[in-house]
């Protein structure tokens, strides 16, 4: 069955501060070329039959009204996995 | 009057909110959220707690729980409805409040007696106070911390709708100090410290006079009875 993948990441201007605490502990590895990390959500949805364009819009709404918050979120991306 | 408190999987307060509206002389009625059965009440809490674990977001999986379809019609349409700490972020994702509530700025958990100053007493939920009257209320979140963006704060407070702010100390990062917000109506009230652990000396906040003698939170459930009575 094919699966959907949503990703939501918090709003650029938001502080993450789960991806401030990981950035920080990351930076005691290697050579320093991490700077920053953040952190966001990745949604694997199976559905039943064909991906469709309804479906996927479909999909879109819920990932705007459920999946995300727009007030503290952004949806980046919604694909059909490979 | 029928007060309901609505247990989510997950809920820590809706006891203590339960004794709180019975203390304030209420007639204190047990909501299930699986239920679409508001049983006749004439207000409703959503209470404090983790509900769904804070899964996905915290209050998100609630809001689009089976009896926030009553709730959300009976609120549109007047009833008082009242959400405290976990309450008030269901409140917000179920869009009858502005906003958003995400992880405090300092990271850690926070539990503090707060100092919060009353903003607007046009409300079902607060008109036992006087504007700018200071109060203390029991805090207790991970993510309390209030944002929106700046036409949103500034339409909240052209329009009135901050109900509380944080005194002295922000304890959360919270944008303008904004501890509680209500709707346009009057009839949707959402706070993050908790008025029902201020209801009864000996079991509240510390206060100057004596340790956990604070009282200030009754006046939030007595001002919803004071409504209903004089409408």
């Amino acid at each position: 069955m094919p699966t959907v993948i949503v990703e939501v990441m918090p709003k650029e201007v938001l502080l993450d501060p789960a991806g401030k605490a990981t950035a920080r502990a990351l930076q005691r590895f290697g050579d320093g070329a991490i700077t920053d990390v953040r952190i966001g959500k990745r949604f694997e949805i199976t559905v039943d039959g064909d991906v469709t364009p309804k479906l996927l819009e479909h999909i879109g709404e819920i990932a705007k009204d459920v999946l995300s918050n727009e007030v503290i979120e952004d949806v980046v991306s919604i694909r059909v996995a490979e | 009057m029928r007060v309901g408190v609505i247990t989510f999987p997950g809920s820590l307060d809706d006891r203590d909110a339960l004794r709180a509206i019975t203390l304030a002389g209420g007639n204190a009625v047990a909501l299930w959220h699986g239920d679409h059965d508001l049983k006749n009440v004439d207000a409703i809490v959503l209470p404090g707690g983790f509900s769904y674990g804070d899964y996905l977001r915290c209050g998100a999986i609630a809001a689009h729980s089976p009896i926030m379809s009553e709730v959300v019609d009976a609120a549109n349409k007047g009833m008082p409805v009242f959400g405290i700490c976990n309450g008030f972020q269901i409140l917000v994702e179920a869009h009858l409040l502005a906003g958003g509530l995400i992880r405090n700025d300092h990271g850690t958990f926070i539990r503090r007696d707060q100092k919060l100053r009353v903003e607007n007493v046009d409300t079902v939920w607060t008109n036992q106070y006087t504007v700018g009257q200071e109060i203390v209320i029991p805090l207790k979140n991970g993510e309390g911390g209030f944002i929106a963006d700046e036409t949103t704060l500034d339409r909240l407070e052209g329009d009135g709708l901050v109900a509380f702010r944080y005194v002295d100390v922000n304890p959360n990062g919270s944008l303008r100090d904004i501890a509680g917000l209500r709707n346009e109506r009057g009839n949707v009230v959402g706070l993050m410290p908790h008025p029902e652990h201020a209801v009864e000396p000996g079991f509240g906040p510390d206060m100057p006079e004596a340790m956990s003698s604070g009282t200030d939170g009754l006046a939030m459930f007595q001002s919803l009875l004071t409504a209903t009575v004089l409408s």
